[in-house]
């Protein structure tokens, strides 16, 4: 384990932005925390988390995937990616940190998708222990530690000082490269962990019971009648899917500039009404089966495609976010109610 | 320079077939003049025009063709409209196959057929019938129903005539909705149809077209006796990656793009209703 004083923080980013490009949870204008591109002068955030989650750093809400140049009759291909520069993102949670493996699981599943695999490969996850869990935080329901991240690094901070220790080959590496950072004994974030942990314990929602989710369930739970009380006031903003650090949903757009052909990809959601539409109308005609479809995903489909793992990581953001204070927990609890 | 299975390759459009008032079937080379993939029976590929945007359609073609791929379109929307303006020797983009296609070397080895279709529907099982027909010995009796609104709306009417009409072993029953001068055939609904036919139950069912005939036509089916496990069918719903990535066709723990197109009906009965 290494340590460095927490007045010394900007020199630790000065010294990896010296090598790579560093993305740091700081606060923009408009006062929200996001995944900033480090340089003189940003500062970590006082927030427990981003308002978008990692996600956006290896899977962008628009990219660019190829051009095309069409003349006549004939065409070409021209390579159009956006370029992948190697970075660290520093201060990821333990929740967003877990939903790389929830995305490893469709991206790098066969056929790899090697436009996020390139960011993956690119990229160094320095996650951060919480120390001020919040109320709308349940990743303990998913067998999440928030004292003890994952990560190519975990680094924990408490009133003086940051501690960092390196768990991958990639982590280490990126240690050695860090003179600023001193060795110091392993012990020393017993007592942060342990900080977290009790508060964690005290948390309303940290013990969610998510039995009764199980792929035998699927069809009962597809026809609970709660859905369409749940989904009546939803607005279909796609809000929810949005901030969610496991959204993975994507449309493909071209976009014709008058001499080529740009074709993106963009997240879409399950929320929208034209997301299924076909010539023959949607299979999703209401905002019920949209919004069911979102909840069983995460709740029953994915699981039951991925042994047993749920496809949220109780990171909050839809609790926070959902203009109709809708979400997750309210829909696994309402779920189990009626089908009792 | 495919180096993501987004990236399509190029094609090259060698022939178009204009079929009905609204279905054209389009014969796709690679640039350098060859086959673009291999495929199984019942896989689709994905066909752009860029600014226009990416479709996906059932290969047409056998897989024993050893030249090209062939696609029936019906003009429906911005691309197939597009496609159907086009003329030969236009380039267009391509990438596939996708899908499962039918199990032809094993669920269906040895079987007596039943292939029902109905107006596009025909699409995916035109590929099935003719890697059928080229391996003849491989399968029983092949029976063919077939219907479309009218005489014009049967897709591939001189194969099916010239062709299949012909062949031992291979009967063909056609059908179109209202009657029509010149049309000495079959008057009515494939359903129906099916019905009166009083097919053996010991055939094997491929069954695609609209919903609506689907749902009708398998409630004949049992009827007659046969169990949704003796037939097989395709879904389309709408599909823009055909990875198993974007999201859209997922239909409980299925990906249609993936583990689809086709199922086997006593499959779905495990899915929710949401096709
Ligand atoms: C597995 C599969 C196999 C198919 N095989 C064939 C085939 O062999 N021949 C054929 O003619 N068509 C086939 N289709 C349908 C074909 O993909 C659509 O007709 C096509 O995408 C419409 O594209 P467009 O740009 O012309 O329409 P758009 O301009 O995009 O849309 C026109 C209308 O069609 C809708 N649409 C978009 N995608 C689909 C879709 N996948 N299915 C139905 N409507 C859609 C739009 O929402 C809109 O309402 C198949 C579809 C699937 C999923
Ligand atoms: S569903 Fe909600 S709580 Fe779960 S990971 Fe997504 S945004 Fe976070
Ligand atoms: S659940 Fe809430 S955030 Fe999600 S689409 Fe509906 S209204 Fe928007
Ligand atoms: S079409 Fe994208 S997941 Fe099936």
């Amino acid at each position: 384990m290494k340590k460095i004083a927490r007045s010394e923080l900007n020199a630790l980013f000065a010294a990896i932005a010296e090598q790579k490009q560093l993305f740091i949870p700081a606060d923009n204008t408009a006062g929200q925390a996001e995944f900033i591109l480090w340089k003189d002068g940003v500062a970590l955030t006082e927030k427990l988390n981003t308002t978008r989650s990692a996600k956006d750093l290896f899977f962008p809400q628009v990219e660019n995937l190829v051009n095309f140049k069409v003349s006549d009759k004939k065409m070409e291909i021209i390579e159009n990616r956006d370029p992948a520069a190697p970075f660290v993102v520093f201060g990821v949670r333990a929740c967003d940190c877990r939903s790389f493996d929830i995305l490893d699981s469709v991206f790098l599943s066969e056929p790899v998708d090697t436009f996020y695999k390139a960011r993956r490969e690119n990229g160094i996850i320095v996650t951060l222990g919480c120390t001020k869990p919040a109320e709308t935080c349940f990743c303990g329901a998913f067998g999440i530690d928030a004292a003890n991240p994952a990560g190519d690094v975990t680094c924990w901070l408490d009133g003086e000082t940051l501690y960092w220790k390196s768990n991958t080959d990639k982590g280490k590496a990126l240690t050695a490269a860090l003179s600023v950072l001193t060795d110091c004994d392993e012990n020393a974030v017993v007592a942060i962990q342990e900080n977290t942990r009790k508060i964690l314990e005290k948390l309303p929602l940290n013990n969610l019971d998510l039995s009764g989710f199980e792929s035998d369930k699927l069809m009962e739970l597809f026809n609970n009648p709660a859905w369409t009380e749940l989904s009546e006031s939803c607005l279909g903003c796609g809000t929810c899917t949005f901030v969610c650090p496991t959204c993975q949903c994507y449309d493909v757009q071209d976009f014709d500039n008058g001499r080529e052909v740009r074709r993106f990809r963009c997240w879409d959601s399950c929320m929208y009404s034209d997301f299924t539409m076909m010539a023959h109308g949607t299979n999703r005609p209401t905002q019920k089966e949209r919004f069911r479809q979102r909840f069983m995903h995460k709740l029953v489909y994915y699981p039951s495609n991925n042994n047993g793992v749920f496809g949220c990581v109780g990171c909050g953001r839809c609790l926070q976010k959902c203009p109709i204070h809708m979400n997750i927990v309210k829909v696994a609890k309402k779920l189990k109610e009626v089908a009792k | 320079m495919r180096q993501d299975p987004l990236i399509p390759m190029l094609g090259e459009v060698t022939m178009i077939r204009t079929d009905t008032p609204d279905v054209k079937t389009f014969r796709v080379v690679g640039i350098d003049g060859k086959k673009p993939f291999e495929h199984i029976p019942g896989q689709c590929a994905m066909l752009s025009i860029p600014g226009v945007g990416e479709a996906l359609f059932s290969i047409t073609s056998s897989p024993t063709e050893p030249d090209y791929v062939d696609f029936s379109i019906k003009k429906c929307g911005c691309v197939t409209t597009w496609l159907h303006s086009m003329d030969v020797g236009q380039q267009v983009t391509i990438r596939g196959p996708y899908g499962n296609g039918f199990p032809v070397d094993t669920e269906l080895a040895g079987k007596d057929l039943l292939f029902i279709a109905g107006g596009i529907g025909l699409a995916p099982l035109h590929s099935v019938i003719n890697y059928c027909r080229h391996y003849r010995d491989r399968y029983g009796k092949i029976d063919i129903v077939y219907g479309s609104r009218s005489k014009d709306d049967l897709v591939d009417y001189p194969e099916i005539i010239d062709e299949w009409c012909k062949e031992d072993g291979i009967n063909v029953h056609l059908t179109i909705d209202n009657p029509q001068e010149g049309w000495d055939g079959h008057v009515g609904f494939v359903p129906n149809f099916v019905k009166e036919l009083a097919f053996d139950t010991s055939k094997t069912v491929l069954m695609c077209g609209p919903p609506i005939m689907i749902k009708f036509t398998l409630a004949g089916l049992q009827e007659l006796g046969f169990d949704k496990s003796q037939v097989y069918t395709t879904f389309e719903l709408k599909m823009k990656c055909a990875l198993g990535k974007c999201g859209r066709c997922n239909i409980g723990d299925k990906y249609v793009c993936k583990d689809g197109p086709v199922f086997r009906l006593d499959e779905m009965d495990e899915l929710p209703d949401e096709y």
